[in-house]
């Protein structure tokens, strides 16, 4: 059971109310896709990949990355359940979608980058902390049901 | 491998045998001159570097990076047991051992930038002493290089796309794997 400072769920509420959750998906998954080029094996029918300028430019990048950030607003709204929010993305994504869990990590990293540059000083070392401790829990929970 | 008896699968076979004893060939001469370079480093990647190296304040951002390491990693700070108060974040984030270290740490990281095509002929003095002096866990190096690659997320903004970022992280791949390549 994760426990959660009065700090951390307050960081975590406040940085997902202020986020425009279709730019900030959009520039995560679009930056995980050319910084972890092994990552766009996941989206072949996504079209045009071949470089940073394309998948910036991808409106189903766009799509999707809005789509995951959407699915991240659900644990922001359950913080104490996250393991049983999660259980039935964490069987599609393992059972049908295929993907490495090590992925979730890459991409809670390009989503962290994300959020400090958006935030600048604001984003804080506690709040750094929080943030990352956060998206530990959500990747833990997705990758709950793959054993 | 297939083909047992026939001469097409014979000569593939040859063929395949000397691409191996020639890869295998320039690995070895490879590793016999620390100065030669594994790593390829394109004109955009360079110029990226220079450009984010240069906007940089390092004695801002080296205590901000290991301010952030020894808070978001806690564990991190059983390496500097001498540092005083590492009670709480403030206290970090307000203790001049710990600015101070970072100061050094970005000092060094000069180095790599100043150096991109020998980046593992210059650490591999650094890399000993982490090893055998100081005991440090080589995880640990890509916990700082995660710390700084946000402050300058922080810093940067929209400034730093996601073309920069991929350049930045080669960078610190690079070094992290520099400075663990005497461990083993």
């Amino acid at each position: 059971m994760v426990e959660w400072t009065d700090f951390e769920r307050a960081t975590i509420q406040d940085i997902f109310s202020k986020m425009d959750y279709e730019s900030v998906g959009h520039n995560a998954l679009a930056r995980c896709l050319v910084v972890y080029p092994w990552t766009q094996r996941y989206f072949g029918n996504f079209g045009n990949l071949y470089n940073a300028a394309a998948i910036m430019g991808n409106p189903k990048v766009a799509a999707h990355g809005a789509v995951v950030l959407h699915g991240l607003d659900r644990a922001v709204k359950n913080m104490d359940n996250i393991k049983a929010t999660y259980a039935e993305l964490s069987v599609l994504h393992s059972e049908k979608l295929h993907v490495d869990p090590d992925n979730f990590r890459l991409l809670a990293d390009c989503l962290t980058i994300v959020v400090a540059s958006r935030l600048g000083t604001g984003f804080t070392a506690d709040v750094q902390a929080a943030f990352q401790k956060f998206l530990a829990v959500v990747g833990a929970a997705l990758r709950k049901q793959y054993h | 491998m297939s083909g047992g008896g026939d001469k097409e699968g014979i000569k593939s076979a040859r063929a395949a045998n000397s691409d191996c004893s020639l890869i295998l060939e320039s690995l070895i001469v490879g590793k016999s001159t620390e100065a030669d370079s594994m790593v390829e480093w394109s004109d955009a990647e360079r110029s990226a570097i220079a450009a984010v190296w240069g906007k940089l304040n390092l004695d801002e951002v080296g205590p901000q990076a290991l301010g952030r390491v020894l808070i978001v990693y806690p564990w991190t700070q059983r390496y500097f047991g001498t540092f005083g108060d590492l009670s709480n974040a403030a206290a970090i984030l307000g203790n001049p051992k710990v600015a101070n270290h970072g100061k050094v740490v970005l000092g060094a990281l000069d180095k790599a930038v100043k150096n991109l095509d020998n980046i593992k002929g210059t650490y591999a003095n650094l890399s000993q002493l982490h090893c055998e002096k100081l005991n440090v866990d080589p995880d640990n190096f890509r916990l700082l290089a995660d710390c700084l690659t946000i402050v300058i997320a922080t810093k940067f903004g929209a400034a730093f796309p996601p073309q920069v970022q991929a350049t930045w992280q080669k960078l610190m791949a690079v070094v992290v794997a520099a400075l663990t390549s005497r461990y083993f």
